[in-house]
């Protein structure tokens, strides 16, 4: 698959959002403010990964740039078009919390769904729907069903599916929390070589500092009720092309894991914040 | 070896219960010299069955095709009202009274009423009545699945821009068809009951419901039950057809 063209020449950003503030209110019940003027830019390429405990609204925030639901106040932009243009000429690939396979579909027609969805072609979807087995690492599982898979296999078809377009946006909400310490290792390095390759931007909701730490350009540090940005932190570890896994051993690998738990607990090392693992 | 087995006495010993069942039936009618009218022996019945086969096949025939044509416009009548209140909440609202009422009243209670309405020479009646018995069952399960549909789902469908052809195609009809199908085998019961028993109201002669009536009245007690049989057999028919389908439906889902 070539990548989508209707990527703006201009540097515009991959997301801009701008004052965005998400208040739920539930018959009978005081208004749960989600989220509260919250700033935050994406640019194309870059990874950006979401950290906080539980409920500070990470998934809120990642589903307002997925168009799934609307701000109460503010403006959210992709690709410098409304969230919902955006995903009508679908701009993004999105990796939800529970995998969301469909169940009377094998793997591999859950991870050609999309592009059936678009009007691509049998043959097209075939070669696809194989080169993303293999890079899940279900190579031999394509004719399996969703319900004979392990929650971690079921988890790396979603991831799958979410790359079938080479979007140049990836939403990704807690995409290996369901998988083991290896797998999840592997498929971090599968991650950073795949956006080194499409240089797809990826927002990245996670509750582990170290998977924060070695993924992103930028760590985006939240803190609950209500949601707001505490503190965003550049880390940036490797050069260009040298992200490989010896970075996981560096000395400013534990530095920026350091920083990310700092800023979480707001005072230096006080323990674990709720929510918050340091796996 | 474990699925044989099991697979084994699960056919095996209702079998023997079956046949040991019969045997006994058989002796207590011969030893206490039941009167026919009051229990004719299985070999008496099997006797009639097998010598007046024709005409039980042809009662069935007929019989089974009413219940057919009320089970399908029943069914289809069903899906569509289901997916129309699943679109529009107000139209359940508004018939979900109805609904209840139908539920409740014995629907072969309008035999009479629609035997006039269309005449007692054409079998409509009977065929009305079938499809009215099973538009309940199907309109309640259907209508349970399309709410079935989970967040995610619908979700993902959003997320894909798909039109709303595409959203019933691949997500709203696979996720409730299960229950479509279980609505289904509720209603091929029903069908066949409700079709057979509107017979003893009117209408042609030539189902098995007059079949019975009128063997029980010439005092033919052996061949009366020989159409119970048959009716028997009719709605096994349908039964096993409409679990077989629900069955393969449902294959890749985890029963809830
Ligand atoms: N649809 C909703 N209706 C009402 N309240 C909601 C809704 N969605 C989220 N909330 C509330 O908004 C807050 C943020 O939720 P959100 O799911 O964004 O948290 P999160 O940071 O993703 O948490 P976690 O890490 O546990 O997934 C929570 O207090 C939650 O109760
Ligand atoms: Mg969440």
């Amino acid at each position: 698959m070539t990548r989508k063209d209707s990527l703006p020449v201009t540097d515009a950003h991959a997301v801009k959002v701008t004052g965005v503030s998400r208040i739920f209110s539930i018959k009978k019940k005081p208004p749960v403010t989600a989220l509260e003027s919250v700033d935050l830019t994406v640019a194309p390429g870059e990874f950006v990964s979401l950290i906080g405990p539980s409920g500070c609204g990470k998934s809120t925030l990642l589903r307002l740039i997925a168009d799934l639901d609307q701000p109460t106040a503010g403006t959210i932009e992709v690709f410098g078009k409304t969230a919902r243009k955006a995903r009508i000429d679908q701009d993004y690939g999105i990796a939800f919390q529970q995998a969301g396979l469909l169940p009377w579909r094998t793997v591999r027609a859950n991870i050609e769904l999309p592009l059936e969805l678009h009007k691509v072609g049998t043959a097209e979807r075939r070669s696809r729907s194989t080169e993303l087995l293999e890079l899940v690492g279900l190579g031999d599982f394509g004719d399996s069903y969703p319900d004979q898979l392990s929650g971690g296999m079921q988890q790396r078809v979603a991831i799958a599916r979410a790359l079938a377009e080479s979007p140049n946006l990836l939403l990704m909400d807690e995409p290996f929390g369901a998988l083991d310490e290896m797998t999840r290792e592997r498929m971090q390095n599968e991650l950073i070589r795949i956006c080194a390759e499409t240089r797809a931007a990826v927002v990245f909701v996670t509750h582990s500092i170290p998977e924060a730490v070695f993924l992103s350009d930028r760590v985006v540090v939240m803190s609950p009720r209500p949601g707001r940005i505490r503190s965003v932190l550049p880390i940036r570890l490797g050069g260009p092309d040298d992200r490989s896994e010896h970075i996981r051993e560096d000395a400013a690998f534990f530095d920026g894991v350091s920083a990310v738990r700092e800023s979480l607990h707001g005072t230096p090392d006080t323990g674990n914040a709720r929510g918050v693992d340091t796996r | 070896m474990r699925l044989h087995f099991t697979s084994a006495r699960m056919v095996v010993a209702p079998l023997l219960l079956g046949i040991a069942v019969l045997a006994l039936w058989q002796l207590a009618v011969v030893a206490l010299e039941i009167k026919p009218f009051v229990l004719p022996g299985p070999a008496a019945i099997a006797d009639q069955f097998f010598g007046n086969i024709d005409n039980v096949w042809t009662a069935s025939a007929v019989t089974g095709w009413n219940a057919l044509v009320g089970l399908v416009l029943g069914a289809i009548a069903g899906v569509l009202f289901a997916t129309l209140a699943a679109v529009w909440p107000v139209l359940d609202e508004l018939s979900a009274p109805i609904v209840a009422a139908l539920a409740v009243i014995p629907i072969v209670a309008l035999a009479p009423v629609l035997y006039t309405m269309y005449g007692a020479g054409a079998e409509t009646a009977r065929q009305i009545i079938a499809a009215i018995a099973v538009f309940i069952p199907v309109y309640l399960n259907s209508l349970r699945g399309f709410r079935q549909v989970r967040p995610v789902h619908r979700e993902l469908m959003h997320v894909y821009a798909a039109s709303g052809i595409q959203t019933a195609r691949n997500v709203t009809l696979p996720s409730s068809l299960p229950f479509i199908f279980t609505g289904l085998r509720i209603a091929s019961s029903l069908a066949v009951i409700s079709a057979l028993i509107a017979e003893y109201f009117g209408g042609p002669v030539g189902g098995l419901g007059k079949s019975i009536t009128s063997a029980a009245s010439s005092s033919n007690y052996s061949l009366a039950w020989a159409y119970v049989l048959g009716s028997i057999l009719v709605g096994l028919v349908f039964y096993s057809i409409t679990l077989g389908l629900e069955k393969f439906v449902s294959r890749h889902r985890p029963t809830p």
